[in-house]
């Protein structure tokens, strides 16, 4: 019995429902965007299209180290947008900059709209962040530290700003912890009061660095729904990761960055597209399989057990598994493993996801 | 599901309303929760708190001390040395105010200054607040402004707790009334009282420069312990270099060389000269060190 399948069919499931929600997030994204602006229009439709540009944004830092170099990255709005790379690879100084905490060597980014660090005084508001981790102040419990980042912003209500503190700590779960001291939180505790700390106002951009770090698989679960549930209200999620999955499951589009350099940038279905699928037929006849597949066209056959994989030839694949049968061979499991995103990376730089040095 | 929304969407869909497109808008004294904040936060914090119990302590020491020295009638510090006024402490609880600030502003009250001054911004560094103060936005000028002003206060209320302990310890176990003044002329207890007042401004204020200093070390580092380090250690340096005669040259340019004037304000009529150039050097080294924090912070890569 020959058994048809795509080996990665629930990613795709997933990723396909994120990629509606962001489909509609554009539109969505329009009215706060102008409603929420108290500043002149120019740059809100400017940011319409954009919510992040950067153009060859570079970082030296002191000491010669080129972290980021010339960056030109364009994150759509209402995307769910992946940031990939290693370790080191310049994803945080990219954030850093794209924040204002950083100054670039030279080039240009502008945040929904605006350039960046000039105008972090109008544009941060709208902006969630957390960025390398949470960071709390331990004396002080979970509702205060959220207190005291929300008194942080001059546009933040101060009317407001205990029910926002109070909807936010429900929102990511942790409202029964919220009187405690911060320095009692575990890891994965402080990583939702920091996620939080991002929630605390509409914001037009989510900018999330390694937010899954230290979670539990049920936490992780929890952030990435979270996050599609936010992108389908219309913010847009900048999504920093070095967990090639995570960035299949929940994102519309991706950029990929090794040694500060950005490789590639698009929508996540174009990028493992870019990598084809391979054709893999399970049998106990390998020779033969591989003999068959040869005469129907397909290259690169590779013998390996009782596993027989080659690049899919351009014909109509119930014909090559008719032929194999014909032929007399045994069939397993036929089927085109699709290529994941690792493939494309490996693909793309040509190495593994290992550390820059 | 509550969330969020539930305080956002009233500022939301009342965008036809008045009220809550008011609510939108940002207020000018919202910008002020910042400090308000912080000055809670700084003066809540534990740390804070035992800074204080150790300074109160001083006059209770000081006060304890005297009373059971002269227990048998002798006067106090009446061969030794000591602060100023201590000999007067058993004729007047009052004068406790003036030593215990007299003994406690060369090293106690600046020191918890720079622990707090030190820690301000490099503190937040260390904890990696500082980025996310900064993307709230809190604004660089702003932060730094706010961190600025809580250290004043913090001068301020340091100063005070200690004159407030003094007059109490002073009123338990001596004597009040009225008083002699340095140049020899009797004032009531009333108006004692008030130059008590007036000296503790004064020694707040001597604490401005130091402050200033202080908040500069911060924005050199990301260490907090680094920073009160390096701020108490210029603090001892100077505060030695002060007592080498032949550095008389340059003394008039330390921070704590006018510092001891305030004992000007216990003259009749009051010696006026070191007490304003104490205030115009504190406020050169205000301008001074805090363009330097302001320059330094403004353009500083936030790495931590």
């Amino acid at each position: 019995m020959a058994e048809l399948s795509t080996a990665d069919g629930d990613m795709a499931d997933a990723r396909g429902t994120a990629g509606a929600a962001g489909a509609v997030g554009p539109a969505d994204a329009g009215a706060p965007a102008a409603t929420g602006e108290s500043t002149p229009t120019e740059d809100t439709a400017d940011a319409g299209d954009t919510v992040i540009a950067t153009r060859g944004l570079t970082k030296r830092y002191r000491g010669g180290q080129l972290a980021v170099d010339g960056l030109d990255l364009a994150v759509p709005a209402g995307s769910v947008f992946g940031f990939l790379g290693p370790n080191g690879s310049g994803k945080t100084t990219t954030i850093r900059m794209l924040m204002g905490l950083i100054e670039p060597t030279s080039g240009t980014a502008r945040v929904l709209g605006r350039p960046m660090p000039r105008a972090a005084g109008t544009v941060l508001p709208h902006v969630g962040a957390l960025i390398e981790g949470p960071a709390l102040y331990g004396f002080l419990s979970g509702r205060d530290n959220l207190l005291r980042y929300d008194s942080a912003d001059p546009a933040a209500d101060p009317r407001t700003r205990r029910a926002r503190v109070a909807a936010a700590l429900d929102r990511v779960g942790l409202t029964a912890a919220g009187a405690k001291k911060a320095k009692a939180y575990s890891l994965g505790m402080k990583q939702r009061l920091g996620l939080a700390a991002a929630l605390l106002r509409p914001r037009r951009l989510l900018v999330l660095d390694e937010p899954t770090n230290g979670l539990d698989p049920q936490g992780m679960r929890e952030i990435r729904s979270l996050v599609r549930e936010l992108a389908s209200d219309g913010t847009t999620v900048f999504l920093s990761s070095h967990l090639l999955d995570e960035i299949e499951q929940v994102c519309t589009h991706a950029a990929v960055m090794a040694r500060g350099r950005l490789i590639t940038q698009g929508p996540v279905a174009e990028l493992a597209a870019g990598a084809r699928g391979r054709l893999v037929v399970t049998t106990p006849d390998p020779a033969d399989a591989g003999r068959v597949l040869k005469e129907q066209g397909a290259a690169d056959v590779v013998v390996a057990g009782d596993r027989v994989t080659a690049e899919p030839p351009d014909r109509d694949l119930a014909e090559v598994n008719a032929a194999l049968v014909t032929a007399g061979v045994r069939v397993r499991g036929f089927g085109v493993e699709r290529a994941s995103l690792e493939d494309a990376f490996v693909a793309l730089t040509g190495e593994g996801f290992d550390v820059a040095g | 599901m509550s969330r969020a929304e539930t305080a956002e969407a009233s500022a939301g869909d009342g965008a036809a309303g008045g009220r809550a497109a008011a609510a939108r808008a940002p207020g000018p004294l919202w910008t002020l929760g910042l400090l308000r904040n912080e000055l809670t936060t700084t003066l809540r914090r534990w740390r804070t708190i035992a800074l204080l119990g150790v300074l109160a302590a001083v006059p209770v020491l000081i006060g304890v001390a005297i009373r059971i020295e002269t227990g048998d009638g002798s006067s106090a510090g009446g061969g030794g040395e000591g602060p100023a006024f201590i000999a007067q402490i058993t004729n007047n609880g009052l004068f406790l105010v003036f030593t215990a600030l007299a003994a406690t502003l060369p090293f106690f009250l600046p020191m918890a200054v720079g622990v707090v001054a030190g820690d301000s911004v490099a503190g937040e560094a260390n904890a990696g607040t500082l980025r996310y103060l900064l993307v709230a936005p809190a604004g660089r000028t702003r932060l730094l402004v706010t961190k600025y002003a809580t250290t004043l206060a913090f001068c301020l209320v340091a100063t005070l707790v200690v004159a407030a302990s003094a007059l109490i310890v002073g009123a338990l176990l001596f004597p009040l009334g009225e008083l002699t003044t340095i140049s020899g002329t009797r004032i009531s207890f009333g108006e004692g009282l008030g130059r008590a007042l007036l000296i503790a401004l004064a020694v707040a204020a001597s604490l401005v420069g130091f402050a200033a200093l202080g908040l500069f070390v911060s924005t050199l580092t990301n260490s907090g312990i680094a920073a009160m380090a390096t701020t108490v250690g210029l603090l001892i340096t100077v505060q030695i270099l002060d007592q080498i005669p032949q550095l008389h040259a340059v003394q008039p340019y330390f921070f704590s060389h006018y510092w001891l004037s305030f004992a000007d304000l216990m003259r009749d009529p009051v010696y006026w000269d070191d007490l304003v150039a104490n205030l115009e050097l504190q406020a050169l080294y205000a301008a001074v060190f805090g363009t330097a924090a302001w320059a330094r912070f403004t353009t500083k890569d936030i790495t931590a």
